[in-house]
């Protein structure tokens, strides 16, 4: 059938019929979830030129299933956030990861989408995670189409890796009331001192 | 080069409401008292030809005993002459122009990017509202001096402030493509959008 299926994952068994195969459900599902994500583009600067640049022929995204470009939020997989983020599409942004039904994850392209870059201003967003979780952080100024490429593989690695009983794949998360999508104190245990002052945690 | 507009004809015509005039790279510039700008404006335009307003922008200097000043740039489509229009306002004080949407209804946008940037009133304007930053922001005007880069608030609270903001609430029900079909939407809908509830579905 030519599928490719990571190493020991399955085995094909011969039998009365050839159309069978024995394999753990998860190796199935994610080998499925992985080679199918759909992107939801959030393309804001130049990172997404190099994005559409990594759609394009030379570099041909559907290599890695992503042939369709998923302008709906309610039918994407994965959010690619493509450039900076000022603090009035921050709602938007929000409501988009919100519409994108479970499982989905979010690619973080380029400095400004990760960190707020060289806009380091009143108007922008430092960094996409203090409004919606991120998965991969793709560095870069912006980061050429193999950058973008190694990391929805990266991505992809990830997803093989998960696990169907997982329900945190399931359930939709939304913020809780004091607007984050983890406690607190989780943020501030994996995080540094951030924001235009020394005394700022990301959690604040 | 173009060739050099008639500033004489100005001095001439409102005598001391020209304050002054100078020539900057080939640009001639000119500054008019607060209380004439609109006049001499309107005279530019009517009757010495320039009926293309370029841009409404303001400046504020590094050193506060300088005014901040607002600036007109008008061009002569025919004789391709370019003046630049300058009011100082004292930046301590409250800031507030003549509104010159009654003349050129491209300023519109102009004047609301110029009070929301600077804080500059334009009185006489229709629908003086911000147009880049939204409308619940709250650190003040960006490009003044007194305005840190970075914002005034903390980067939490500025997280906070910008996700609370209603996106469909930036705009006015003419800017909004529901508005053609204003008429034809269920009363309760017409009521609701009437008192600026926008973007809910209940």
């Amino acid at each position: 059938m030519g599928l490719t299926l990571p190493e020991g994952a399955g085995t094909t068994v011969s039998s009365m019929s050839p159309n069978w195969m024995t394999t753990r459900m998860d190796a199935l599902v994610n080998w499925g979830r992985s080679n199918s994500l759909w992107p939801m583009p959030f393309g804001t600067a130049c990172c997404a030129i190099e994005f559409m640049a990594s759609a394009a022929a030379r570099f041909d995204l559907s290599r890695f299933g992503m042939e369709r470009m998923s302008f709906s939020p309610r039918q994407a997989d994965v959010l690619i956030c493509a450039g900076r983020l000022p603090f009035k599409l921050a709602p938007v942004i929000r409501k988009i990861w919100d519409q994108m039904p479970q499982p989905k994850w979010a690619i973080s392209m380029g400095a400004c989408a990760s960190t707020g870059g060289i806009f380091d201003t009143y108007a922008m967003v430092q960094g996409i995670d203090t409004i919606i979780p991120v998965d991969v952080y793709v560095p870069g100024c912006p980061p050429r189409p193999e950058g973008l490429i190694y990391g929805i593989t990266l991505l992809q690695k990830k997803i093989r890796g998960e696990s169907l009983l997982d329900w945190d794949l399931r359930n939709e998360q939304m913020t809780g009331p004091d607007g984050l999508f983890v406690p607190a104190r989780k943020i501030d245990e994996v995080s540094e001192p951030f924001g235009n002052s020394v005394h700022q945690t990301r959690s604040a | 080069m173009m060739k050099a507009p008639d500033v004489a004809a100005l001095r001439a015509k409102f005598g001391p409401a020209c304050e002054r005039s100078a020539v900057s790279n080939g640009d001639h510039i000119v500054w008019v008292a607060k209380a004439r700008a609109h006049e001499i404006l309107a005279w530019l335009k009517t009757d010495q030809g320039y009926a293309y307003l370029v841009d409404i922008t303001a400046v504020e200097y590094r050193d506060p005993e300088l005014p901040l000043e607002v600036v007109w740039t008008v061009r002569n489509l025919k004789t391709v002459q370019e003046l630049r229009v300058k009011v100082g306002l004292d930046p301590k004080a409250a800031l507030a122009v003549d509104s010159v949407v009654d003349l050129w209804k491209g300023a519109d946008w102009l004047e609301r990017e110029v009070f929301d940037m600077f804080g500059v009133l334009f009185i006489g304007h229709p629908d003086l509202r911000r147009i880049l930053m939204w409308e619940t922001y709250a650190e003040g005007y960006p490009l003044r001096k007194s305005f840190p880069l970075r914002g005034h608030f903390s980067r939490s609270e500025q997280t906070r402030q910008a996700l609370a903001g209603q996106p469909e609430s930036h705009y006015s029900l003419e800017e909004l493509s529901i508005a053609d079909e204003y008429q034809n939407l269920p009363p309760d809908v017409r009521e609701r959008l009437k008192q600026g509830k926008r973007g809910f579905v209940e």
